[in-house]
């Protein structure tokens, strides 16, 4: 409790005594390749094998002659866009830009970095944190929308390949009954997603204390926290929103 | 100038500074000795407003420093350079970067201005054509150089070192002593160096405060502290054999 009040405080000192606008958009960008660009490769893997087992599984579990194939990609679809796209690539998030992020910000602390950003009279926290804030809410949803779409790629190919459905049928499911309000809701998702890790691994870092030891402390708790955090939000929106 | 009054600091219920006053001058070489864990880091830290005293004043040129009065911190942060225990280089930064690092966030110079200043103080800490390696190319004593180059390009008025030669071997040691002194006398800095070090306090110890379980027990000079009768003091000042034998 007394960790959440002062990661509040964190949260706030954000946005006191800013920089030049001019700086923020340089570090943005560069914050931001490094969040996205650096992720796509990890994300791109997770998603199409997640399609894949995820469209062998439902058949796997839907055989019957009551059920069209049909379902299995309109299962697909829902799954993906609704839990695993968000949610699976948020705990990847968590665990290769999270502890990126802990550990960075750790290591400047301990080798006073970030004293010697305070003593030239920056707001070391807004200097630093703020930009991978930023990066991170616009990296992350690019990455769920690439995820979604190879997920349901790596459904079509599995399925196919593996002859439990075919092409025809699996675009048939794709289009069946779209909700189309699963689209925002995925990026109501996203955007929740990644403030939490962004917010929840900079924290982490930026308190560290001691040395290379608590380093390493500070990025595994960045990543047991954000994802706690992500499956407490995860329920809280599918209650809400649903 | 420097001043300081009855600086007290605690953490929790242990007292770590006790009252403690001062001045340190213009254009000397100020420096705060004592041995390991009696406070002069934290002292330091106080005074360039890392850590806020419990009670207490710090006036910079006779402009108090404290969280109230956010312009003139502001102000007078810009104006403080600082050497830290371990160089403390953005290690994703090169050299180049590093030193024009304050020119970037605190001034409006152009580009070139902004470069020709670089090389200008990387000239004066003797070291030319690194611009481009990164911190973890360079060696210890070479950190140093780079931190205390960062330090001073922004003009700075005030330079805090803190234990500026700690790991290096006694050469390079005294190179970086000197190198403070010259550029004290040269940049009309005030500049206070937390070191245990006798060798610096022979050397460049202008005015010396001398700290003991955190309370300030002697100050001098560098002559005086050779003739002092004070035991803490003597214990500390000929503490190893080469002292003894001077003596
Ligand atoms: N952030 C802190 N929280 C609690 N105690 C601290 C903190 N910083 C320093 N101390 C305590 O204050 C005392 C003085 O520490 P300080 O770092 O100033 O010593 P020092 O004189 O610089 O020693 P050294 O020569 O070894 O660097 C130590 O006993 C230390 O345990
Ligand atoms: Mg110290």
């Amino acid at each position: 409790m007394k960790n959440f009040g002062k990661y509040i405080l964190f949260l706030v000192s954000l946005l006191e005594r800013r920089e030049k606008l001019k700086t923020y958009i340089n570090l943005t960008i560069n914050e931001s390749i490094k969040i996205g660009y650096d992720s796509l490769f990890i994300v791109s893997i997770v998603s199409i094998f997640m399609g894949a087992v995820t469209t062998i599984q439902t058949a796997f579990n839907l055989v019957g002659p009551l059920i069209p194939n049909y379902v299995i990609s309109l299962v697909v679809r829902d799954m993906t866009l609704l839990e695993l796209s968000p949610t699976i690539i948020a705990i990847v998030f968590a665990g290769k830009v999270g502890s990126n992020i802990a550990g960075e910000l750790g290591t400047m602390r301990i080798t006073e970095q970030i004293d010697a950003l305070e003593v030239m009279g920056i707001n070391s926290s807004s200097y630093l944190v703020l930009p991978k804030i930023i990066a991170a809410l616009l990296m992350f949803p690019i990455l769920v929308i690439i995820s979604a779409t190879l997920a349901i790629f790596g459904g079509y190919t599995a399925g196919v390949l593996t002859d439990v459905i075919t092409g025809q049928e699996y675009i048939y499911g794709l289009r069946y009954e779209f909700n189309p309000f699963n689209i925002p809701f995925a990026m109501v998702k996203s955007y929740v997603f990644a403030f939490i890790v962004a917010s929840i691994s900079s924290f982490q870092g930026y308190y560290t204390s001691g040395g290379a030891l608590e380093v390493g402390k500070s990025s595994t708790n960045a990543v047991t926290n954000s994802c706690i955090a992500i499956l407490v939000a995860d329920y809280v929106l599918a209650q809400i929103l649903l | 100038m420097i001043e300081i009054e009855n600086i007290s600091k605690s953490f929790q219920d242990k007292k770590v500074l006790h009252s403690i006053s001062g001045k340190f001058e213009k254009g000397k070489t100020n420096l705060i000795i004592g041995a390991s864990g009696t406070g002069k880091s934290v002292l330091l830290k106080c005074l360039v407003g890392l850590l806020n005293p419990d009670k207490g004043s710090v006036l910079f040129d006779g402009r108090p420093f404290t969280e109230s009065d956010k312009s003139t911190t502001t102000q007078i942060r810009r104006e403080i350079g600082m050497l830290f225990q371990g160089s403390a280089l953005f290690d994703s930064k090169n050299v180049e970067e590093n030193i024009k690092f304050p020119l970037d966030m605190l001034t409006e110079l152009t580009e070139n201005e902004k470069i020709e200043k670089v090389n200008h103080c990387l000239n004066l800490v003797g070291l030319d054509k690194i611009n481009f390696k990164m911190p973890s190319e360079l060696s210890g004593g070479m950190k140093k150089r780079v931190g205390i180059a960062r330090a001073i390009v922004n003009d700075s008025k005030y330079l805090f070192c803190d234990e500026p030669n700690s790991g290096l071997d006694p050469l390079t040691a005294i190179k970086i002593d000197d190198l403070i002194l010259e550029l004290t006398q040269k940049l009309d800095t005030t500049t206070i160096v937390v070191t245990h070090d006798m060798n610096s306090v022979i050397e460049i110890g202008e005015y010396i405060m001398f700290l003991h379980n955190g309370k300030k027990i002697w100050e001098g000079n560098n002559k005086e502290i050779l003739k002092t009768k004070i035991k803490e003091l003597n214990d500390f000042v000929f503490s190893n054999k080469l002292m003894k034998k001077i003596r």
